[in-house]
């Protein structure tokens, strides 16, 4: 299965839609820290795994998907639910990587450049999570 | 002013998270981005200028309970759109009571 890169889909979100993910995004990290000075950095750690923008995003993929379906001249809804429905799999398993990214910060801050830190994190969620993917990709033997 | 540049730090990582998720096919590799860790990587990156890395070690810990939590809320999430005609807002935002739950249950049984 091929990943590729649809472009055109950022003509289809509009401005506010944009903004407020921002916002959202804003939000949640600014009440993050407001939680670790309230309650201690073990509650407000929690929050750094909060699904910030997940219900924005699932959001916005079946209204496109709907709005594509009626240009077709379909008024069926089921099709943009299902397209949520995969996106949200897609997080469940990033999520995993997710795990990992925590891990490899709480093991290796201490002893590690943080900018280091923080990247080989990063790496390691993107790795486990297009493994995790590909494995899924496989297992169900799926094309699309 | 810590507050503000918090807001605009986060409010920028997500969006570029998010955007790539909107980008990219097919939407099960797309939702991959979904699950980024944008939140995490905009306080990480902030609390360790501000209160030094042990404090940010500490959440990264309790982030791990987070995603497990994550885990559960999107898995749930992605059953009941695929199988019961429940608009995608409705679902994902109440399915943040299972997240809430999950991760505020592991915090009281494993982290306090």
């Amino acid at each position: 299965m091929r990943i590729t890169f649809d472009i055109a889909a950022l003509k289809r979100t509009r401005w506010y839609e944009y903004g407020l993910r921002f916002l959202f995004g804003g939000a949640i990290t600014a009440a993050t820290g407001i939680l670790a000075k309230h309650y201690g950095p073990v509650f407000g750690g929690l929050f750094l795994a909060f699904p910030a923008i997940f219900p924005a995003s699932a959001t916005l993929i079946e209204k496109h998907e709907t709005q594509k379906k009626q240009r077709a001249g379909i008024s069926d809804r089921t099709r943009g639910r299902k397209a949520a429905a995969l996106d949200a799999r897609g997080a469940a398993m990033g999520s995993l990587g997710l795990a990992c990214f925590a891990l490899t910060v709480w093991k290796l801050l201490g002893s590690w450049n943080a900018a280091l830190c923080l990247f080989t994190a990063l790496a390691i969620w993107l790795a486990v999570s297009v493994l995790i993917w590909r494995a899924s990709r496989i297992r169900l033997g799926k094309s699309r | 002013m810590q507050l503000i540049f918090r807001f605009a730090a986060g409010g920028l990582i997500v969006s570029l998270f998010a955007v790539a998720g909107d980008i990219l096919k097919p939407k099960s590799f797309a939702g991959l981005f979904g699950a980024a860790p944008s939140v995490a990587l905009a306080t990480l990156g902030l609390t360790i200028f501000a209160d030094g890395k042990a404090y940010a070690a500490l959440e990264a810990r309790s982030m791990i309970a987070g995603a497990i939590a994550f885990l559960l809320y999107a898995g749930a999430c992605a059953r009941v759109m695929a199988k019961h005609e429940v608009r995608a807002g409705l679902a994902t935002i109440a399915a943040l009571a299972l997240w809430l739950g999950c991760a505020v249950g592991s915090w009281l049984i494993f982290l306090r």
